[in-house]
């Protein structure tokens, strides 16, 4: 493949586990943003659709030694034999060679669900219904996001649309690139305790490349060797130690 | 008869070739009606000598706008100019009650295609000719007309039923697409063309 003249970014994700309160912000604006339609009714924990989920994690202990945190998880970017992309028979996922955003193309997605199985992290989802808006609502809809429809799976892609529009903006002001990476996902933006910060971990005078290696950063089954690009903070020792047992949370 | 059989055979393939060739195209794209007439050689022409941007314009967040809104050709049109039916057209059904104009678009791609102008236009500096053709100094809009099955416009397929292209501007396929970003040897990604 040729070299391109655009830089080589490594787009990532740091959240700080001690300033997340659970509120659920982020979920409900990355829901809006990737036009996720409403669940349906017949929809359950397993089947609904939800790109980031935030699951609460208790200690175990009891009071008054009782803890917990809440893990807002969404698609972790492997890096490193990304999981979903070596089982797809499709070639319907793909580690962008410039951002290292791992994409999901509907398209192309015969829903196997292999990649779901895959992911160490569960951050896959299935369409199993067509999405449908109530009548009216179809206007909210984000014109940047196409909507998928049943039978595909999909995922986080660290809003891929911001990215799109953020390069549309940068072409027509006549730049030649972009600021890397010149948006912010919507669970970032939304965030009230600003608890997510996202950037290039490739760029080392960025704050996430800094928080990424700061003290008590982990990531969730680095075991496994994926090298996930989302990275999570706790100055608890138990949440750190809890990141590595299997399942994920 | 002799060659009964051979003939027979001859007869049903050539049969399915007049259908596949001409009668299936017949049956898979009906044609519709452009709510008003355009001629673009006017606009373009030595009398007014504009050019594509001045019309297809980009808004200030680098979006393309595409077909103008009403407001734009109010400028010029408030009232008619000249004495033509279209002309009237034009003023008293859209000018007047600032009414969209329904163009039906022969560009129009699925929603899961994100084509930005700005980064064609702008930065690989491509003239507007090279994909749409010489449309700007056409004197009259062509025939629409619409695939019964997919709800696009012929010309992403382009005119010939072959898929071969007759001019190199015909068709707006995702092939032509890769074409061109083959030749310019860009490292893409799927997500950078499609949403």
């Amino acid at each position: 493949m040729e070299q391109t003249e655009q830089s080589k970014s490594r787009y990532g994700m740091v959240v700080d586990l001690d300033k997340c309160t659970g509120c659920g912000d982020c979920v409900v604006a990355c829901a809006i943003e990737n036009n996720v339609a409403p669940a349906e009714q017949k929809a359950t924990e397993r089947t609904g659709i939800t790109w980031l989920r935030v699951y609460p994690v208790t200690n175990g202990e009891a009071f008054p030694a009782h803890d917990a945190v809440f893990v807002p998880m969404m698609c972790q970017q492997c890096g490193h034999h990304t999981p979903c992309v070596s089982v797809c028979p499709q070639n319907a996922v793909e580690v962008d060679p410039t951002t290292g955003i791992v994409g999901q193309i509907p398209q192309r997605c015969l829903g196997c669900r292999y990649c779901m199985t895959a992911c160490p992290f569960h951050a896959r989802y299935f369409n199993w219904w067509d999405p449908e808006w109530p009548a009216g609502t179809e206007a909210q809809l984000n014109p940047d996001v196409a909507p998928r429809m049943r039978g595909v799976a999909e995922k986080c892609n660290f809003c891929h649309g911001r990215l799109h529009a953020a390069r549309t903006r940068a072409a027509a002001e006549g730049k030649s690139n972009i600021a890397s990476p010149a948006y912010t996902p919507a669970c970032a933006e939304s965030c009230p305790a600003q608890a997510i910060v996202f950037g290039d971990l490739a760029d080392e005078s960025s704050d996430v490349a800094r928080l990424s290696k700061a003290h008590d950063t982990f990531r969730f089954l680095s075991k496994l060797g994926t090298e996930p690009k989302v990275y999570y903070h706790s100055a608890k020792e138990w949440v750190r130690k809890m990141a590595d047992q299997s399942p994920a949370v | 008869m002799r060659f009964k059989g051979p003939m027979l055979f001859l007869a049903g393939i050539l049969l399915a070739l007049c259908i596949g060739w001409f009668a299936f195209p017949m049956a898979l794209y009906k044609s519709e009606p452009q709510p008003l007439q355009f001629n673009h050689a006017i606009h373009t022409g030595e009398q007014n000598s504009m050019t594509c941007e001045m019309c297809h314009e980009f808004a200030a967040d680098g979006t393309f706008k595409g077909i103008p809104s009403i407001a734009k050709c109010a400028e010029c049109h408030s009232a008619p100019i000249g004495t033509t039916q279209n002309e009237k057209t034009l003023v008293e059904q859209y000018v007047t009650p600032q009414k969209e104009i329904p163009w039906k678009v022969y560009s129009r791609q699925p929603d899961n295609a994100y084509f930005p102008h700005a980064v064609h236009v702008k930065k690989a500096e491509i003239k507007c000719e090279e994909c749409h053709g010489p449309h700007g100094s056409s004197d009259h809009l062509p025939v629409y007309q619409v695939n019964r099955i997919s709800g696009y416009s012929r010309d992403i397929w382009g005119h010939n039923i072959s898929g071969i292209p007759s001019h190199p501007w015909e068709g707006m396929k995702m092939d032509r697409c890769v074409r061109c970003h083959a030749e310019r040897h860009r490292d893409d990604s799927c997500l950078d063309c499609h949403k």
